[in-house]
């Protein structure tokens, strides 16, 4: 049963200009699930509280616990989250929480990873278990963003891709790419998921994880391709992310 | 309001029922299709949190937080299979 525990910040850094990591080291953690999430909660000096959700980064195996955030600019948790929180710093937080969009390497593949924006998120935290697991189970992560900045994880998904095993990843830029891009620069439709997707026969494992509107297209288009609605799993952010 | 589902409000019905709950599988009592908690759509920006079935939008379960207390209908339900 996940209690609310407060937590001091151990280490944080950039991902992106708009996005930070976030690690905590905490004392009781009962261990995590690839997909999973948690809660935090900040109160403010007159007692005002808010709670937002945030994706565990971090595989199960990893020692830490890492939560990536995306900053908003009218959120009232991640801007403090990103810009302001300091080392030491404590917030409170409950988790791990969810248990419906989490992989194990135990339930194997092919899988089939979606996401838009942040919702890279617990995706990221599903390669980075299967590494750690040196698992072979078959794996693709499709990922959309706006910008070149705007990709998470961008080294490392270039690393992951290019190891013997690694998944197939790949970057759509929909707000425009760069002189010399290879990947796609446009928005994830029916045939973007039909060429990056693996056939329905195979009947892949999904996670589409991003804002509400991104992952209620990816999944309608999915089930217009072919792919089995009981294997796509879902998880909506919402526009602002949770703030 | 913007559309979530299930995942986003697994902590409040942790706290509700005190175990994980986005693997259980609820009954519509509406039009009687199942599907995973984690699965249903919820609306959390007015005074509760409000859990709807992602096929005919009856109103499954609606949580509202007084105070310390915690206040659930579950009005919209025939089962829930608990896994």
């Amino acid at each position: 049963m996940a209690v609310w525990q407060a937590l001091e910040l151990v280490a944080k850094q950039p991902e992106t200009p708009t996005a930070a990591t976030l690690r905590f080291a905490p004392d009781r953690w009962p261990g995590h699930r690839a997909g999973q999430h948690v809660d935090v909660r900040l109160t403010a000096d007159d007692g005002y509280q808010a709670q937002r959700s945030y994706s565990i980064a971090s595989a199960p195996e990893d020692g830490a616990l890492a939560l990536t955030v995306e900053r908003l600019d009218d959120g009232e948790v991640s801007p403090y989250l990103v810009d302001d929180m300091a080392l030491g710093d404590a917030l409170e937080l409950r988790g791990p929480i969810g248990g419906w969009f989490v992989w194990d390497v135990a339930d194997g593949g092919p899988l089939l990873l979606v996401g838009g924006g942040s919702g890279v998120v617990p995706l990221m935290a599903m390669l980075r278990h299967r590494r750690a697991a040196g698992a072979a189970v078959p794996a693709r992560l499709l990922l959309s963003a706006r910008t070149v900045q705007d990709i998470l994880y961008a080294d490392e998904l270039h690393a992951l891709g290019a190891g013997d095993d690694g998944p197939e990843v790949t970057i759509t830029l929909t707000r425009g790419a760069p002189p010399g891009w290879s990947g796609y620069d446009r928005r994830v439709d029916q045939e973007l998921l039909a060429a990056v997707a693996w056939p329905p026969p195979q009947r892949p494992r999904v996670y589409v994880c991003g804002p509400t509107a991104f992952v209620e297209e990816v999944a309608a288009d999915l089930v217009a391709l072919g792919h089995d609605p009981g294997l796509v799993k879902t998880e909506r952010f919402g526009p602002t992310g949770g703030g | 309001m913007e559309r979530l589902d299930g995942n986003a409000a697994a902590g409040l019905l942790q706290e509700v029922f005190a175990r994980e709950m986005t693997v259980a599988i609820e009954t519509c009592a509406g039009c009687g299709t199942s599907e995973a908690l984690g699965a249903v759509h919820v609306y959390m920006g007015g005074p509760g949190t409000v859990l709807r079935c992602p096929h005919c939008s009856t109103i499954l379960m609606c949580i509202v937080r007084v105070g310390e207390e915690l206040r659930v209908d579950l009005g919209g339900l025939r089962r829930i299979e608990l896994r």
